[in-house]
């Protein structure tokens, strides 16, 4: 390495940001309940995601018996089922992935990692989160309003959505909806916190370029989020306006039984392009977080640098990019012009090259590393297997011709389940397991964590496996029952009951997963400030749990990126981002020489 | 925070590179992307990227639904007149209310170069002035939305002269701009209040966020107004233009 490099990167800038006074709470209620910190509305966005989930998992529960052993369960009508199928969907999406992904691990690990005080913005951060209870506690009321919750399914496609005869018209859409437009100004509110925190409140030599991958997926995913929510908003107020007031936007003339409707004219097509505007960016506002969990669990846990570090970062933000032109591949069957689906197939086939770039340098970070096969280590590799064939159906269903007759058939159903909610899912395990020494300062249960990771592992590929060939043969998605048809053998009912009995086992799992947290809060094995010897920032702070202000009287400086790991020449086999280089201790002279540095310190 | 050691000493980057090399450099660069760019100021430029999304729908699916709708469109040149002594005028009150927006822009503009010379009181004053203008668009707007549902029988579900999806976008787009204006008087008269105190001068915190307070929230109110107006100009011409 030439000297000029090292002289370079000795040079500690000087700190442009002024020290901005945080605001210090002296009551328990601003503490802890209407706090300021971000590290405390991390928790509390992540308690209110996962408790909503956990009715999202119920919900899937109920579904499934119903497609089990249809006709046994009285309480569930078909009425019923379409509203399990729709809030289970909603729920999933919106409330607990990306919530959980941005607003929970946004919030703990943005201001940590990129060595911040708290977010910039910390009073809008706060009011971000309560809108977002209230737009969760409008959502679960309309389960108890006259008619139940919307049964429209979760993609809400007019005019069915807000027709006669659809479940929940009365009530359950006008809140669901309403809910909708709340999650999105308050995600707002989070959104602008973050995209201002990561590019103008970093520590003192924290480049973008030596960002954890982690800081990038989110970044770029809550950019994704601020361009693509406001499609939702719009469509959710002309939805709106349809259903209260009688406007006719998405809805044309029509005769619901036996008469004619008072709407003329809509263009139901208008609200698919909106939505889907917003639905297929959303696929990536919740993979992209997953992408820059895994590359920084499977680095640390690998004790290995990430292979292709820039690599992966310019494939964050292309697949970004082409997430906003891919969106009509959910629409081949809408009725659109057919040369729209050819334009759309090649953009979305054309996803698959960063993606596949990622895989590779996942698996190539991987080889020949010094793998510990924690529990985290353990849902990562779960994950790019799972988002492996969950990217290949992927490819199925992104041709036109072979997307037609896959159309609504549980292989679609399979097909996402895998790519957006099993892979993300196994995401948050490894992220919890990975970062919940530091959010409490102890160690999750060993034991239990494999019990849990090989039951929902094992159990989401029983589960999904069997669905692909049940789309293939023919049975379609959101049915009630099927039925007796000639064309589904009766081997898919036996097929079905096992897929129920699975889920079920899974599901109980989770209860294990929850256990685990609660016990080890208080029982847990204590962690120390940095049980996994990772480099990044939020393992360097003073105190375990970081206390206000996250970093003590001192900001850290940031030497290096945070994929120092096993170094030749350096005794410990990973160099933290905020250590000195001259204290960095070497292998072959017992002081401070640095001439002969490896590059990788310095990166 | 217990002061940190002597090297940690603010630096303001003067010596900034120009152009693209320059672009490069500062996005290379640690701490701080956008050099010289306060927090308040980054965070409302992204949050005019987002809006900039909503009005764009907004607008895109008025235009769709007014291209897939099989009723003629009503003509704005009718609809939109005012009669003065008989003679009915094509948009005279649309061409005043754009020319009113359009000048409290110019009154902003003032208020943010009195506010970075710290002139408390033309500040205040300009500030002031902005937001009765923008107060009396919001008040034309309401006379507008009231001859068109009282006097021709709009409304957002049907109208006499065609597409009943006139009314519905007419009220849920130029509703939601004129949500927004209103909005900004509202801050507009917020800001002054303060300017006019001299919280800015002495730094008087916030009452909800604690924050030291600073001229810099002029300027963002500023970047924030006159996007309100810039999104007009695009409602003008696709509604009273088209």
């Amino acid at each position: 390495m030439s000297n000029g490099m090292l002289e370079e990167t000795q040079v500690v800038p000087l700190a442009e940001i002024e020290e901005v006074d945080l605001y210090h709470a002296h009551h328990w209620i601003t503490k802890y309940v209407f706090s300021q910190d971000a590290k405390i509305i991390a928790i509390q966005y992540s308690a209110t995601a996962i408790l909503i989930g956990l009715v999202g998992l119920v919900l899937s529960w109920l579904m499934r018996l119903q497609l089990g052993f249809p006709e046994v369960f009285d309480f569930i009508d078909a009425e019923s089922y379409y509203q399990y199928v729709t809030m289970h969907g909603m729920i999933m999406v919106i409330y607990l992935l990306t919530a959980l992904f941005l607003g929970g691990f946004g919030n703990y690990l943005i201001p940590l990692m990129v060595g911040a005080r708290d977010m910039v913005f910390p009073y809008m951060n706060m009011l971000s989160y309560w809108v977002y209870l209230i737009a969760v506690l409008v959502l679960t009321a309309s389960f108890f309003v006259p008619g139940g919750a919307s049964g429209a399914g979760w993609t809400l496609y007019p005019p069915q959505a807000i027709s006669e005869g659809t479940p929940g018209i009365d009530g359950g859409i006008i809140l669901m909806l309403v809910s909708l437009v709340l999650f999105i100004i308050g995600f707002t509110m989070g959104g602008l916190n973050y995209v201002v925190t990561v590019l103008q409140a970093r520590a003192r030599g924290m480049t973008l370029m030596r960002m954890p991958l982690t800081v990038w997926g989110i970044f770029v995913a809550t950019i994704l989020a601020l361009l693509a929510f406001p499609a939702l908003f719009v469509a959710g107020v002309m939805m709106l306006l349809d259903r209260v007031l009688g406007t006719s936007f998405f809805m044309p003339e029509m005769i619901v039984q036996g008469e004619m409707t008072s709407h003329e004219n809509g263009s139901p097509l208008l609200f698919q392009h909106l939505f889907w505007f917003f639905g297929h960016p959303e696929v990536y506002i919740v993979a992209l977080p997953a992408f820059g969990v895994v590359s920084d669990i499977i680095s640390t846990h690998a004790r290995k640098n990430i292979f292709g570090y820039r690599m992966m970062v310019w494939a964050i933000v292309a697949i970004g990019g082409l997430s906003f032109i891919v969106w009509a591949h959910h629409m081949y069957v809408s009725g659109m012009n057919p040369y729209f689906g050819f334009f759309f197939a090649t953009t979305t086939l054309i996803i698959a090259v960063p993606t596949a770039l990622k895989m590779y340098n996942w698996v190539l970070t991987l080889w020949k590393g010094n793998i510990h096969l924690t529990i985290p280590m353990l849902f990562c590799v779960a994950f790019i297997l799972t988002f492996l064939n969950g990217g290949i159906t992927g490819l199925f269903l992104g041709n036109v011709i072979v997307d037609i007759p896959l159309s609504d058939t549980m292989f679609v159903v399979a097909h996402f389940h895998m790519v957006m909610g099993i892979a993300p899912v196994l995401v948050i395990f490894a992220a919890i397991y990975h970062w919940f020494p530091k959010m409490s300062g102890r160690m999750l249960h060993e034991g239990w964590g494999q019990f849990h990771f090989w039951i929902t592992f094992l159990g989401s590929y029983l589960i999904y496996f069997p669905m692909h060939y049940l789309g293939f043969i023919g049975v379609p998605r959101r049915y009630f029952e099927i039925g007796e048809t000639s064309f589904i053998p009766p081997s898919a009912a036996t097929l079905n009951e096992f897929i129920t009995v699975v889920v079920l086992i899974v599901g109980f799992a989770q209860v294990v997963f929850i256990a685990n947290i609660i016990i080890s809060i208080f029982k847990g094995k204590p962690a120390g400030d940095n049980p996994w010897n990772a480099t990044s920032l939020e393992w360097q702070t003073a105190t375990t749990p970081p206390g206000h202000g996250n970093f003590g009287d001192e900001l850290p400086v940031v030497y290096r990126w945070a994929y120092a790991y096993s170094v030749p020449g350096v005794e410990a086999d990973f160099v933290p981002q905020n250590m000195p280089p001259d204290e960095v201790k070497r292998t072959d002279t017992a002081t401070g020489a640095v001439a002969d540095d490896p590059p990788e310190l310095h990166q | 925070m217990a002061p940190q050691d002597s090297s940690t000493t603010v630096a303001a980057p003067t010596d900034l590179a120009p152009g693209f090399a320059g672009i490069a450099e500062d996005w290379s660069s640690d701490q701080r992307t956008f050099k010289n760019v306060p927090w308040g100021k980054a965070m409302m430029w992204i949050f005019l990227l987002s809006d900039t999304f909503i009005f764009s729908s907004f607008l895109v699916g008025y235009m769709k639904v007014r291209l897939s709708t099989t009723t003629p469109w009503p003509k704005a040149s009718e609809v939109f007149a005012l009669s003065f002594g008989g003679e009915p005028i094509p948009l005279i009150l649309i061409a005043i209310m754009t020319f009113i927006l359009i000048t409290s822009s110019g009154t902003m503009v003032l208020a943010v170069n009195y506010g970075y010379r710290k002139d408390k009181n033309k500040t205040a004053l300009l500030l002031i002035i902005t937001a009765l203008l923008g107060a009396s668009f919001v008040g034309m707007q309401a006379f507008e939305w009231t001859k068109l549902i009282v006097e021709e029988g709009v409304r957002p579900w049907g109208n006499p002269m065609g597409a009943s999806q006139f009314g519905s976008v007419f009220f849920m787009i130029t509703g939601f701009h004129g949500f927004h204006v209103s909005v900004g008087v509202l801050f507009l008269i917020l800001v002054a209040r303060k300017v006019w105190r001299g919280d800015y001068d002495t730094e008087k915190r916030g009452f909800f966020t604690s924050r030291k307070g600073n001229y810099e929230i002029v300027e963002t109110m500023g970047l924030y107004w006159h996007f309100v107006d810039l999104v007009w100009v695009f409602i003008f011409a696709f509604f009273y233009l088209w």
